[in-house]
């Protein structure tokens, strides 16, 4: 299936073209193209080994990628090391939540606010008003307010969850990517991280993985369906599910 | 009073001044100038311990190889040093008066390139922090970047300790060989070994100490501190937090080097030679057992590891020579396996009967002011 273009009237924040990674001859990601607008809540799925939390690692740049380009805004990531694609408006959501045990929430969050990112910025890093009003912000909004003098390691599965979220958020970047989400949590936590990626996605892109249907359905402006490193299908979530060859490899099981 | 109070109900800074109350009152009070002199050589120790905490206990980067800073710091300050005690005057007798003894008895007829700048004690005290630091920054740089870490980079910086180990024996008529630099007397014009200048030395040992114990705290509750932890944790998530991990773990290599570098100049003024011995793979490793001893995250730990490791040492090997190595080794494996944070751990776990008593006391001591300020979290609006 072709790529959909991008629109005129919705710019394209991220362009993926070509790109393709091999491990040792095995095509992980295999000549695909995405595009992915401003604003746009983009899910993507497909079986196991399908490539996608591969495709995630090569934007990030945690993979670097054998052939293609991938263009965020102005700037291709391909070459770029990852703090520096972190540092151009790109954050990234680990598999299995992914912070930091021996700290309290509220320095989870600190360390996430972007300023004083290098040896002597860190150094002399305050925390003034500004730090301390995006970290209570950004708490109210992962619902962990009351928790921030905890250590991290004491909270729930779903909260570490939601903190790693939360994380990102200090970051403010343009393009969220989230390596399933909702795994491991409760239908109740399901419902709010719904919301939660809702309000979110208003002002930034973001690119989820995720396999539970009913929540992809919840949230999904448009579904990418990957399959043995190439992109299957694209577009609604209704035009995606009654595609036969989407039923054939996916769906059907 | 209320101020004083405050002070020694905090319980860091209560640690500080028995510190500072041992080092600086009663150690020199109650031992002869011969065992304050080698106590003054057990802390030069602590400055590399000091080093450890910062970048094996916070940053998670083992380094076996310390000797290694510790020595190029000793022998920064030894080639000034000797340089001073061989004057053309009282080196006569050699066939090329005015150079060390050693390049004479190597056939040397006169100073390496490399040796003049060391005729000024400006230059050598720059060089002193500055060429351990510029060796770490390379080496922590060339490893970091490559993601070079754990195992491998403790095995690396081992073997960079046999090589200049090697280098400095076989190159024996620039270095002194495996006999180091000896006969160091005076530093500039002032006899480094009466015993008043060994009661400066201490003190100035001492003071450095303190200086490094500063500067360290400023770094640890720095966020640099905080991302230290952070990294040993979850270094991928720093990473993608849009940190360059190598550069803090290549800063906290360097600062501890620089550290490890001071103590080690601190060590030739003190003992008046410097040698191969402190730089190889063993003395590399009996400091890491210093910081294991003491608690790798506590850097008052790791003085007081210093200490007590090194007066064992001493006592030991004045007693029962032939078993220290053994006691040392069964000492290593011992902290590791049932005490992994050491004396500060302990103190930690079983100090808490201790923390009550003294506050019952500190309150006693004034019963009218009221309830002392509990440790004192950050403020936070």
């Amino acid at each position: 299936m072709s790529p959909i273009p991008a629109q005129p009237s919705s710019p394209v924040v991220l362009a993926v073209e070509d790109l393709t990674v091999s491990f040792d001859g095995f095509r992980a990601v295999d000549q695909l193209n995405l595009y992915i607008d401003r604003n746009e809540l983009r899910v993507i799925i497909g079986p196991n080994g399908a490539g996608k939390t591969t495709l995630l690692d090569l934007i990030c740049g945690r993979t670097k990628a054998t052939d293609g380009t991938i263009r965020f805004k102005d700037k291709e990531l391909t070459k770029m090391p990852e703090h520096r694609i972190v540092h151009a408006g790109v954050g990234r959501k680990f598999q299995t939540p992914s912070i930091y045990e021996n700290l309290t929430v509220f320095e989870n969050l600190e360390i996430s606010f972007p300023a004083g990112r290098s040896v002597f910025g860190a150094l002399a890093f305050r925390r003034t008003q500004e730090v301390t009003d995006r970290i209570n912000r950004v708490a109210s909004e992962i619902q962990l307010r009351d928790r921030l003098d905890e250590r991290a390691e004491y909270l729930s599965h779903g909260q570490k969850q939601w903190l790693e979220i939360g994380m990102l958020l200090m970051q403010e970047p343009e393009l969220l990517m989230l390596d399933e989400p909702v795994a491991g949590m409760s239908v109740p936590e399901r419902r709010q991280t719904a919301q939660l990626l809702r309000r979110i996605c208003q002002n930034r892109s973001v690119i989820v993985i995720e396999h539970d249907m009913e929540f992809v359905r919840s949230i999904a402006h448009r579904v990418t369906v990957m399959h043995q490193g190439k992109v299957l299908a694209e577009g609604p979530m209704e035009q995606v599910q009654a595609d036969p060859r989407v039923i054939e490899v996916y769906l059907g099981h | 009073m209320r101020a004083v109070k405050g002070l020694l109900a905090n319980r860091e800074t209560l640690a500080l001044l028995i510190l500072a109350a041992l080092l600086f009152v009663v150690l020199p009070l109650g031992l002869d100038i011969f065992r304050l002199n080698l106590v003054g050589k057990y802390l030069t120790y602590a400055f590399v311990a000091v080093g450890l905490v910062l970048c094996w206990g916070y940053g998670g980067v083992l380094s076996l190889g310390q000797g290694v800073f510790f020595g190029l710091g000793g022998y920064c300050m030894a080639m000034f040093l000797k340089l001073e005690a061989s004057d053309p005057e009282s080196t006569k007798i050699q066939s090329t008066p005015g150079i060390p003894d050693f390049m004479d008895w190597n056939q040397l007829t006169g100073l390496p390139w490399f040796w003049e700048p060391f005729h000024s004690l400006t230059f050598s005290l720059v060089a002193m922090l500055v060429v351990p630091g510029v060796l770490a920054f390379i080496i922590g740089a060339a490893m970091f970047k490559r993601r070079v870490g754990g195992v491998y980079f403790a095995i690396i910086t081992q073997a960079i300790a046999a090589i200049l180990t090697i280098l400095i024996i076989g190159q024996q008529g620039y270095t002194g060989g495996v006999n180091g630099m000896t006969d160091l007397r005076t530093l500039h014009g002032w006899d480094i070994r009466t015993d008043s200048a060994r009661y400066v030395l201490y003190y100035l040992c001492g003071a450095l100490l303190f200086v490094t114990i500063f500067v360290s705290r400023f770094v640890l509750r720095s966020k640099v501190g905080k991302l230290l932890l952070a990294m040993r944790d979850k270094e991928e998530r720093v990473r993608f937090s849009g940190y360059d991990v190598a550069s803090f773990k290549v800063f906290v290599f360097t600062l501890g080097s620089v550290f490890a570098a001071i103590g080690g100049a601190l060590f030739t003024l003190q003992v008046g030679f410097m040698s191969p011995s402190f730089v190889g793979i063993v003395p590399s490793i009996e400091m890491v057992i210093f910081t294991a001893v003491g608690g790798r995250s506590s850097i008052l730990g790791a003085i007081y590891g210093s200490l007590v490791v090194n007066w064992a040492k001493t006592f030991f090997s004045e007693s029962f020579p032939q078993l220290w190595l053994f006691f040392m080794g069964g000492l290593f494996i011992a902290v590791v396996m049932f005490f992994p944070n050491g004396l500060a751990g302990v103190l930690e776990q079983h100090g808490g009967k201790l923390g009550q008593l003294w506050s019952r006391f500190v309150k006693r001591a004034a019963p009218r002011t009221p309830e002392p300020a509990p440790l004192q979290q950050e403020t936070r609006t």
